[in-house]
């Protein structure tokens, strides 16, 4: 994985040591609430229902074990010895105190971690496929160019105060596992006929208020125009965005109100003015300085059939049952993905405690396993495990409660905080996901029922993703109380889609039954082999409807 | 309606809760109920208390007194006095 130059940590560390005198001089009177609010939230450190709340980057998902232990060590020393992995691969800290933050980040300053642009109108910390450098049929690395556009964009000067937030994602397989049309813009690495790689470029992705899926800017941009290509949208975003109303101050509005032709017109209107002064070209050996970081694993020469893992799966049911959910595919023979649940029944999707953290990094050490990824779906990945040391892994995972064997199965289930935390919700997610995760624990019911992704957000900012869930559920404020819609059809993956309302919305009492009742009618309408998302595209959303509404 | 006034401390960002007798104070229980009037003044009351860096973010919400309690009328005030509902050991609900 990418490591700090002299450069980066020396940034860091000036960060860090920044905010200590800023907020030495908010608490001494210096600076007004409103003076230092801007600059905590550069930051990442909000402040929420209960306590401030600190936003964590973890550059495209990925970690080191050292990392992970600094992240046990800062929960457990300065929060309440756990942390909160989001559906931006970011973890949040919800409990800790102002004076501590400081402290804080030269903490994270010691692992090369930092909190910058996990808040405020900026270029976000960059999102990729998990599976980077795992996945068979992988282009290339994505995070190689994610690590080009975190340097490109962090501290950016031109792009620090853009209208609203700007999130980038990059992938480079077929399959989709990092939600990637849902960004501002989306960069999937593709080949051209004469077998280069280049950039196909979304732009206009979001959900929120007003949910799009990112449209085509750019077919194939070759690599050394890519942050050329970048900063073109970015100029046309910045110059043109709407600054007078939060709501429609996403990139998104625009290329909807403009069309994306006249985007495409616009950013090749920029691209060629940049063009022409060279200055953006991306020099070869750079591009491969940094490829080096993320260059393959050193990966053993071993046969595709492992006769202790099919014996270990023979003889353990559990163990089987959780290659199945959770075990992947991986590009080398011999090697396997494992994705680590974060969804035990009945618990918080993406907490993860302390000492679950430290007892991966242990697994991580003991397993060679340099990186562990975040998930977009607060899951965690170890990326490359040999299929000979995945029962061991399993046997390891069970102790800490993070075998649960879930994966892409009704119980793994996206939840925002909500309103137990945030203080923008209108509603709870996690109890929500909580239940429906317990009405559906039957690991045979689970099964049945196949690949089936809820998400649910506690508000209109979509956090939870629910606008891409095969089953998506927003909770509302009803006179104070809370209620939830729940939405039909939405995909995150490579066949992307927006999820439509199905109807009136539901009580805190009545929406776990009302998602069983839309999981019943799949049931009756589905045919052999049909995903829940299969059949409701098939069907659409009327008998859903009729059975669901019909008292 | 009567109406409680609220804010977060501003080192811990802890909530507390206006009343003219004891000053901020972290329960609920011990919030003041105050109408109209009331809520109206001790807002801008607020104002200095935000200025000498004690509270941040003040605001005033619904509540009704329910057997000498005071019970807010959203669910997001009545989460905020106790803590997360699914950490009951986290939070003001933690004692």
């Amino acid at each position: 994985m990418y490591r700090y130059d002299e450069f980066d940590a020396r940034l860091v560390r000036e960060r860090a040591e920044q905010f200590r005198g800023q907020v030495a001089r908010r608490l001494s009177g210096e600076l007004t609430e409103d003076e230092f609010k801007p600059l905590r939230l550069m930051n990442g450190l909000y402040l929420q229902l209960h306590s401030y709340m600190l936003r964590i980057a973890i550059p495209y998902g990925t970690l080191s074990a050292p990392q992970l232990r600094k992240l046990a060590f800062i929960g457990r020393n300065y929060d309440r010895g756990y942390g909160h992995f989001t559906t931006r691969q970011n973890l949040q800290l919800h409990w800790v105190k102002l004076p501590d933050v400081p402290d804080v980040l030269l903490e994270l300053a010691q692992v090369e971690m930092h909190c910058m642009q996990t808040s405020g109108n900026n270029v976000r910390n960059l999102t990729a496929d998990p599976f980077a450098g795992a996945a068979a049929g992988e282009i290339e690395d994505p995070r190689i160019l994610c690590e080009i556009v975190r340097q490109w964009s962090t501290l950016h000067p031109e792009f620090s105060f853009l209208p609203r937030k700007f999130k980038i994602c990059v992938i480079a397989s077929e399959h989709d596992r990092a939600a990637l049309l849902i960004h501002d813009i989306a960069i999937h690495a593709v080949k051209n006929e004469a077998g280069e790689i280049g950039y196909r470029v979304y732009v206009g992705g979001g959900l929120g208020r007003t949910p799009y899926l990112a449209l085509e800017a750019g077919s194939f941009v070759p690599k050394r125009d890519i942050l050329a290509f970048l900063e073109a949208v970015m100029r046309v975003y910045n110059e043109a965005g709407r600054r007078d109303n939060i709501w429609k101050a996403r990139v998104k509005i625009l290329v909807h109100q403009i069309g994306i032709e006249e985007m495409r017109r616009r950013i090749a209107k920029e691209f060629a003015e940049i063009k022409t002064s060279g200055t953006l070209e991306l020099p070869p050996e750079e591009v491969e300085r940094i490829a080096a970081y993320f260059a393959p694993s050193d990966f053993a020469t071993l046969p595709e059939e492992c006769p202790e893992f099919e014996a270990a799966k023979q003889g353990n049911r559990e163990f089987a049952a959780w290659v199945k959910t959770n075990v992947h595919p991986h590009k080398m023979p011999g090697y396997a993905i494992a994705t680590i649940s974060l969804k035990p029944i009945g618990q918080t999707p993406g907490d993860c405690s302390s000492d679950q953290m430290d007892g991966l990094a242990a697994i991580m050490d003991a397993f060679g396993q340099a990186e562990i990824r975040v998930t977009h779906e607060q899951n965690l990945v170890l990326p490359h495990m040999r299929t000979s040391e995945l029962f061991a892994l399993w046997q390891k995972l069970v102790p800490l409660d993070l075998a649960t064997a879930n994966h892409g199965l009704i119980t793994d289930i996206i939840a925002c905080p909500g309103l137990d935390y945030c203080d923008l919700a209108n509603a709870r997610s996690i109890p929500i996901a909580q239940e429906i995760a317990k009405r559906f624990a039957d690991p045979e019911r689970q099964h049945d029922l196949g690949e089936l992704k809820i998400k649910i957000s506690g508000c209109i900012n979509a956090c939870g993703h629910h606008h891409v869930g095969h089953i998506g559920i927003l909770g509302v404020d009803r006179k104070g109380l809370e209620n939830y819609q729940i939405l039909l059809g939405g995909s995150g993956a490579e066949d992307a889609s927006l999820g439509q309302i199905l109807g009136p919305g539901f009580d805190r009492e009545g929406i776990v039954d009302a998602v069983e009742n839309v999981i019943g009618t799949y049931k009756t309408l589905r045919r052999d082999g049909e995903r829940f998302l299969d059949t409701y595209r098939r069907v659409g959303a009327q008998p859903f409807k009729e059975q669901l509404y019909a008292h | 309606m009567p109406q409680i006034l609220t804010a977060n401390r501003l080192v811990l960002g802890e909530v507390v809760y206006w009343n003219a007798d004891r000053g901020w104070v972290t329960r609920l229980d011990d919030a003041q109920l105050l109408s109209d009037a009331e809520a109206e003044a001790a807002l801008k009351g607020a104002a200095e208390w935000v200025q000498k860096r004690e509270v941040v973010a003040p605001y005033l919400f619904d509540a009704r007194l329910q057997n000498g309690i005071p019970v807010p009328s959203a669910v997001r005030e009545a989460i905020r006095a106790a803590g997360p509902t699914v950490r009951p050991d986290l939070g003001k609900q933690a004692g």
